[in-house]
């Protein structure tokens, strides 16, 4: 087995960093490839074993730490490899594959680096809050640490060299996974998707690519990875979205507190009394309600329930986590039974 | 709710996928988040670089046969491989496609050429390419009245040692610069 607590969660979802009332967690990662070997879709499965090599080999005591726990993703069963998924330590596209693949996972959860993904390294560091440049820190000195030790494919001119182009130059994703109800209630979130355009930054939902924003949580990161330094994305970030966006959902919570407090106090006791009742619950509605709840619970118009226990519930009720605690195959009408007793229990 | 129904349930779908082909929608699936897991689909509304990357390569397939360039010698990919797959095979494709590459690169990377940051400790970026590079950012940046950003292409300009490097006057009114 894996060796990570399953019925709790990271460290990055623990609420302790800055602002975060609104954004959950920092992620910074890296895309890396090593000279000499084709990139991962173009190589021979010898090579993707070398590489899966190099990597235990170099990159599973990064640091000097002994917290590393290195996992061989394909040798996981369908439902561990989800696991992972769902704690947001690996990608679908890793946990589908079908050959030699790895990953290197901290124990706290912070540190996660993708052994043959995309590219042949995916280096990341999760922070809870909105703590960016500290992240930048930890996962650039991995980086450092890794390129001493392997000969990483680099580009005069185009910088690091990526599989895809979307990625070439600094290989560098930074994405923050913002919590905005009170934008989506008072339906201005469009505000938030024109300032992140403008600034060139994508804006996604809760499960990354590929899906809306299920329980109003988003997830805002840069596309653009050359011409631009590292130092300079971060700032453009930290002084310019950044601010902005929390300052919008903030300003956004006043104005329900202040001028719709009947609308507000509807939706989250409304949220609490389904949360606390219902007998089946599928995943998109409890996603919804926990939000609702969230909010209720930070602006103070619930008691009793702490921040935590909603955050670490966005992890526990997805469909891998229920069938974990529970030890055993749950199909769909099984696990929105699963769901909702788990709710009740954990908000009695 | 007023979204698509999920195909499968009927609830409100949250995945939509599209197959498109040759500019048109062949095939559409809407689903929610439980029914896509379910299948095992995740879904295919890919936003951002990924996208618009896509939309590149097809437009340009559509319009215009661009000459057949030789493969990549070390991977053997092609071009039209790569414009179909959205992926290059081997660290080489970047000098085998470079004149293909540079105009794509620019267009989605916000005008970006050359690589700016962080490189391996025994390798360097082109210094002379970078230099034009923070030159032409640093004229952008004066005009458009950012003096906080100047002030930091100038330092970054001084570090890798250029000459008559022009003098940031806003950069002691950074604050007032920025509120406009």
């Amino acid at each position: 087995m894996i060796g990570l607590d399953y019925s709790s969660t990271g460290e990055w979802l623990r609420g302790t960093g800055p602002d975060s009332d609104v954004v959950i967690s920092t992620r910074v990662r890296l895309a890396r490839n090593v000279a000499g070997f084709n990139f991962t879709n173009r190589a021979e499965v010898a090579d993707r074993r070398q590489i899966v090599g190099l990597a235990r080999e170099h990159a599973a005591s990064l640091g000097g730490r002994d917290d590393l726990l290195w996992i061989d993703v394909a040798s996981l069963d369908s439902l561990e490899s989800t696991l992972l998924v769902e704690r947001h330590l690996i990608s679908k596209q890793l946990a589908r594959g079908d050959q030699p693949r790895a990953a290197v996972v901290s124990r706290d959860e912070s540190v996660s680096i993708m052994v043959n993904e995309e590219d042949h390294f995916r280096i990341q560091v999760i922070r809870s809050g909105r703590q960016a440049a500290d992240a930048w820190r930890q996962v650039s000195a991995f980086d450092d640490e890794l390129g001493g030790r392997l000969p990483f494919a680099f580009h005069k001119r185009f910088g690091y060299l990526t599989a895809c182009p979307t990625n070439v130059g600094t290989g560098m994703r930074l994405s923050v996974m913002l919590h905005l109800p009170a934008l989506m209630l008072t339906k201005e979130i469009e505000r938030v998707r024109r300032a992140a355009q403008d600034m060139q930054l994508a804006i996604r939902g809760f499960y990354g690519e590929g899906s809306e924003a299920l329980g109003d949580i988003f997830q805002i990161s840069n596309q653009t990875t050359l011409g631009k330094s590292e130092e300079q994305l971060l700032q453009e970030f930290d002084e310019g979205v950044m601010p902005q966006v929390v300052e919008y959902e903030r300003r956004a919570r006043q104005v329900l507190l202040e001028r719709r407090a009947s609308l507000l106090d509807d939706r989250v006791h409304r949220a609490l009394g389904v949360l606390r009742s219902a007998r089946l619950l599928k995943l998109d509605e409890a996603l919804r309600l926990l939000s609702h709840l969230r909010l209720g619970v930070l602006l103070g118009r619930i008691e009793g329930v702490e921040p935590r226990t909603i955050d670490r519930l966005l992890v526990l009720v997805q469909p891998a986590h229920l069938q974990k605690t529970l030890g055993e195959v749950l199909h769909q009408a099984e696990r929105t039974e699963a769901r909702a007793t788990l709710i009740r229990e954990q908000l009695r | 709710m007023n979204g698509h129904p999920c195909d499968r349930c009927g609830e409100e779908a949250t995945i939509h996928e599209y197959t498109p082909s040759k500019g048109k929608v062949l095939s559409e699936t809407h689903l929610c988040e439980e029914c896509a897991q379910e299948l095992g689909l995740e879904g295919k509304v890919v936003k951002g670089a990924q996208e618009l990357l896509g939309q590149i390569l097809l437009a340009k397939t559509g319009r215009r046969k661009t000459p057949a360039s030789p493969a990549c010698p070390s991977c053997t990919l092609t071009w039209s491989e790569f414009r179909e797959h959205s992926l290059l095979g081997c660290p080489e494709c970047y000098n085998a496609f470079e004149k293909q590459l540079g105009p794509l690169l620019e267009r989605l990377h916000e005008g970006g050429t050359h690589h700016v940051g962080k490189a391996p400790a025994n390798q360097s970026v082109d210094v002379t390419q970078r230099l034009v590079h923070l030159r032409r950012e640093l004229a952008q940046a004066l005009t458009a009245e950012q003096y906080e950003r100047a002030a930091r292409i100038r330092d970054e300009l001084l570090n890798l040692g250029a000459a008559d490097v022009p003098p940031a006057p806003g950069a002691d009114a950074a604050s007032e610069g920025s509120s406009k």
